[in-house]
């Protein structure tokens, strides 16, 4: 197919809008064509100084403090008090609501010390990994050597993110063991603090347990997610933000 | 499962939602009435949000929205006169490829900053919050071939601001 075609779905193709069919023949188009190649690796360049320029502003922690603060407050509110002249048409359905909350409850605290456990225990191997005189096995700030690494040492596979252009380096990675389970733990570095992340297979719910915001266990912050029948924990003591960057880094790359 | 909180959706947006108001407004103090304004909009609204729906481009659209009413954002026009399938032939451009790998970071930020607002947000939104088109025309709330011809204008002006500085040497002239 002539470049002309092609020429006006440089942008979306490399904006990954184009339709599959025509991507894979776009794709086939380009090692034949200097031109249109070119033309792609130009604007790639441009998507990413502009990504990397425009990370350019972090709130100050008090901002943060402010507003995330007040949400979580109000959401405290919101849930135990309510405006005097509702109580009347509400005290019926209240008392039904709690009643239901009283045996959830008792359920999700049951569910909360379990998560209690796995947390505080991905903090104890967080916190040796980082003591010990050799944190991680595999050294490389390459995620094309550390992956290959873990090949036959762990009973599945994941994929690690690009960083260029971001904070984050990669320091490295080691075998690690949850509840018996062999899992991978990996190491990044973001202005000296240490993050690990931890992947082992989702056993539903045996090693974690379903939250996935960002927690805050023995002062580390913590993310955990599921994807592709793997459980993801991001433990550091960066700030929860920082943390949730390297989380959805992760996430967007599996 | 149960339904998300606002807190479980909107704490995690918190950092990308400054950084986008700081570029908006130019300005700390703007960036920070700005977001604390969009949360309490986007709290007091959230029964109405639809479950289901895309909750980032609900946040950034009462994010803009409030910008585009407040005192600053009044200043700036948001009207274009674009065509909707604006045809984005042109020629080749090989040796702008290696000219643009060499703009610093300092450098592409400045330009930026100097983009109309309507070309410096569609911008961010596409390569820093890593919007899709359809999520781009939700928050901006145009229609999916404007986001097309938009993005396509901003990255030209962009690379105008861009190339002479380069030619005229690290510094730009």
């Amino acid at each position: 197919m002539a470049c002309e075609v092609w020429r006006e779905k440089l942008d979306a193709y490399a904006d990954g809008e184009l339709p599959a069919a025509e991507a894979a023949a776009l794709s086939a188009h380009l090692p034949t064509c200097a031109g249109c190649a070119a033309d792609i690796l130009e604007r790639v360049q441009m998507k990413r100084s502009v990504a990397a320029a425009g990370k350019r502003y972090e709130p100050s922690a008090q901002f943060r403090a402010r507003i995330v603060g007040n949400l979580a407050a109000q959401s405290r509110a919101t849930k135990s008090v309510r405006p005097s002249w509702q109580w009347r048409i509400l005290a019926v359905p209240a008392l039904a609501v709690f009643l239901v909350s009283l045996a959830v409850n008792s359920y999700v605290s049951r569910d909360n010390a379990r998560r209690q456990r796995v947390y505080s225990e991905l903090a104890d191997l967080h916190v040796s990994a980082l003591a010990s005189a050799t944190p991680v096995d595999v050294i490389s700030t390459d995620r094309h050597t550390v992956k290959p690494w873990f090949q036959g040492k762990i009973p599945f596979t994941f994929n690690l993110p690009e960083l260029q252009g971001t904070d984050f380096t990669l320091v490295g990675g080691r075998v690690t063991y949850l509840a018996q389970t062999p899992g991978a733990h990996l190491i990044y570095q973001l202005r000296k603090h240490e993050i690990s992340v931890f992947i082992f297979p989702d056993r539903g719910g045996e090693t974690a347990s379903p939250a996935s915001g960002p927690t805050n266990a023995v002062s580390f912050n913590m993310e955990n997610w599921t994807q592709n029948g793997l459980r993801y924990f991001v433990v550091g003591d960066v700030g929860a933000g920082d943390l949730h960057k390297l989380a959805s880094l992760l996430r967007s790359t599996q | 499962m149960p339904a998300a909180t606002f807190e479980d959706l909107a704490v995690p947006l918190f950092d990308q939602l400054y950084n986008f108001a700081r570029w908006l407004t130019q300005d700390t103090t703007e960036a920070e009435d700005l977001v604390q304004e969009t949360y309490a909009k986007a709290l007091r609204g959230f029964s109405s949000f639809q479950a289901g729906t895309n909750f980032r481009a609900w946040m950034y659209r009462i994010l803009r929205n409030s910008f585009l009413s407040s005192r600053t954002g009044l200043k700036t026009t948001v009207a274009l006169d674009e065509e909707e399938h604006a045809t984005a032939v042109e020629e080749h451009r090989t040796p702008e490829a290696l000219l643009i790998a060499q703009a610093s970071r300092e450098m592409v930020q400045q330009a930026l900053t100097e983009l109309p607002v309507p070309f410096r947000e569609i911008l961010l939104l596409c390569e820093v919050e890593e919007m899709s088109y359809q999520e781009i025309a939700e928050t901006l709330g145009i229609a999916q071939g404007t986001v097309m011809s938009r993005l396509f204008r901003a990255r030209k002006a962009l690379r105008e601001l861009l190339l002479p500085r380069l030619n005229g040497g690290p510094h730009g002239v």
